[in-house]
């Protein structure tokens, strides 16, 4: 690894020991010899086996649940409902605030995604529980559903979550997510061009190799030790906590080995089920994603739409920038009111515009929530940004490289969200890019800096 | 339901068993013999994280029923290091930074065992085609084909 000191050097410090030396890590002896202890790699005597009865559906009104075949087959231990869970609504942001509780634990009286955990089936063996979750019988009377985020916040779209009573997160500034800085309508009519451009993604699973789960174990004391791959111990501990109704100090959470998450495994699914399993039971529980649960029930990245308006003149200032952006949620909010959030403090990319309007709508649709992933709220809009910033290089009969040192933030710069830059690196990063990718440019753009003495 | 008793050689050990007949290989070694080096990523014989070493053969634990294992050989990454010394295709993943959340490197590692004990001096490619049915989401593949083609240049100097 190289380290290019010319960068920086008067404000750098060069008595580095650790950056530049490769360093072992401490969990590799663990993973070549098969000894690293992934939640799964345990087994307790007389564990049950947790599996879901889950919506066929993607929005109906549940009129009945029997299962008294399912309590009946062999094997089968105990069948747990809504009526079971002591506190069944929850969302996992109200640990910081950001409410409403809108997702059931297990369904109660309504499904609003096709997937849906509705009846948990525990038995002496995998194979029985998967058997008895075919055995319960619920009866549905199917409501029209929205899969579009446009059609989900037009006038008389079918409501999708009654606990937000419209189709959007209502944040503390509206309907959106807003930033207002300068005057854009006055930046686009100054503008020599102005190019509008919407971009487009669809939902995207994480697919780690090791699926969600967890095993819980009712221990002597009390106490519930639970084994889990959750990227997320203390948001799992306290929504558990709120779920279950039970103090903290009666749940150990032991984890921090993860088979793969990027972001997959940030949700609070499996462990307060499992846990109130164990609990009901007095034995063992595990839950495991099946490859099939993982792939279709756990949450993806957010399907987004963004629609970009930009003003930019001939000698390659962007003067304006507005933009309306979409997170698709899903049914219920899990993190994505805090990804559109994001989107909104991210869609003037790492570029210096002095007139900017943004909006960012996280809507509501019966389809699969979606959540946190690798970072979400900001990598499609990196997408959808930087293929504006070539559209608009193009229009302007300009190098993209070029484009972007005239419009690179530098120290001192002030941003749309009002925090001034400090620390920026983009312009040297580029003139680095520039010299790896053998992609000249101008002198002038490689004597730029964006250290700004005193800013 | 009946049992059906079944006994092979794990690591060189003899084990007995009495399985559910459907049991999967992967099952029993993990759930009821106790060695979770294989491990479960699918069970659908797509992902190659269960993959073992039988009578010299790689497979996948998932899609093999324990009951046709009887008198076989099964090797593990679990039995490969001897004597506390990593053999070297585990020293080769250790240097290389060849594991990140470490779930697929169990099945990497007896994938390019196989590979290595049939054609000692590997080509990349033919590196990349043994590999091919092990997936990585953390996508770290490339330092894991270094780290097998580093195994093999230390294999062949420790022979010369």
């Amino acid at each position: 690894m190289e380290l290019r000191k010319n960068y920086f050097a008067d404000v750098r410090k060069d008595d580095l020991h650790e950056i530049g030396q490769p360093r072992p890590r401490s969990d590799s002896p663990g993973h070549v010899t098969g000894k690293t202890a992934f939640f799964a790699d345990r087994n307790f005597p007389g564990m049950l086996h947790l599996k879901m009865v889950r919506s066929p559906h993607h929005h109906a009104r549940i009129r009945s649940i029997d299962a008294s075949e399912a309590e009946r087959h062999p094997g089968v231990v105990r069948v747990l409902t809504a009526k079971d869970v002591p506190h069944n609504v929850y969302t996992i942001l109200i640990l910081i605030q950001i409410g409403p509780e809108d997702e059931t634990v297990l369904a109660d009286g309504k499904v609003r995604w096709k997937g849906e955990a509705v009846v948990a089936v525990l038995a002496e063996t995998e194979r029985a529980a998967q058997e008895a979750v075919a055995k319960v019988k619920v009866d549905y009377e199917v409501l029209p559903a929205v899969f579009d985020m446009e059609e989900a916040l037009k006038p008389g779209a079918p409501l999708v979550n009654e606990y937000h009573g419209q189709n959007y997160y209502l944040y503390d500034s509206g309907e959106c997510r807003k930033v207002r800085f300068g005057d854009v309508e006055a930046g686009f009519a100054g503008a020599d061009h102005v190019l509008e451009q919407s971009y487009q993604s669809s939902p995207i699973e994480h697919a780690p190799t090791e699926t969600t789960g967890c095993l819980v174990v009712p221990e002597g004391n009390d106490r519930f030790t639970c084994y889990t791959n959750t990227q997320a111990m203390f948001f799992t501990l306290d929504n558990t906590s709120i779920i279950l109704q039970m103090p903290g100090s009666k749940l150990h959470f032991v984890g921090g080995t993860v088979g793969g998450g990027f972001g997959g495994k940030v949700d609070v699914i499996v462990e307060p089920i499992a846990i109130l399993g164990a609990k009901l039971t007095g034995r063992p529980v595990c839950f495991i994603y099946s490859r099939e649960e993982e792939m279709q029930i756990s949450s993806p990245r957010a399907a987004e739409k963004i629609v970009i308006k930009d003003g930019v003149m001939k000698d390659g200032r962007i003067v304006a920038r507005k933009v309306t952006g979409y997170t698709d949620a899903g049914a219920y909010s899990r993190h994505s009111p805090y990804g559109a959030q994001k989107g909104a403090g991210h869609y003037p990319g790492p570029y210096t515009i002095p007139n900017v309007w943004i909006d960012t709508y996280c809507v509501y649709t019966n389809r699969t929530p979606s959540s946190a992933m690798r970072g979400f709220g900001v990598t499609i809009g990196d997408f959808a940004l930087e293929v504006q910033m070539d559209k608009l290089a193009r229009l302007i009969g300009m190098d993209p490289l070029e484009f972007r040192f005239i419009n690179a933030y530098r120290d001192g710069d002030m941003k749309a969200h009002r925090q001034p830059t400090e620390g920026a690196a983009l312009i040297e990063c580029m003139q680095e890019a520039s010299r790896a990718a053998n992609w000249p440019v101008a002198e002038k753009f490689m004597a730029m800096t964006s250290y700004v003495k005193g800013a | 339901m009946a049992k059906v008793p079944v006994q092979f050689t794990l690591n060189g050990s003899e084990k007995a068993e009495f399985v559910d007949s459907g049991t999967t290989l992967l099952h029993a070694l993990r759930d009821k013999i106790g060695d979770t080096s294989p491990k479960g990523g699918c069970h659908q014989g797509t992902c190659g994280a269960c993959s073992v070493i039988i009578d010299g053969e790689l497979r996948l634990s998932c899609l093999t029923l324990a009951e046709t294992c009887n008198g076989v050989a099964i090797t593990t990454t679990a039995g490969l290091s001897e004597a506390g010394v990593l053999h070297p295709l585990q020293r080769a993943f250790l240097e290389a930074f060849a594991t990140q959340c470490g779930f697929c490197t169990p099945g990497m590692i007896m994938a390019a065992k196989v590979l290595l004990d049939h054609t000692p001096n590997p080509s990349r490619d033919e590196v990349v085609e043994a590999l091919s049915g092990n997936i990585c989401r953390c996508t770290g593949y490339e330092p894991i084909i270094q780290a097998v083609l580093t195994a093999a240049r230390s294999n062949s100097q420790n022979a010369a």
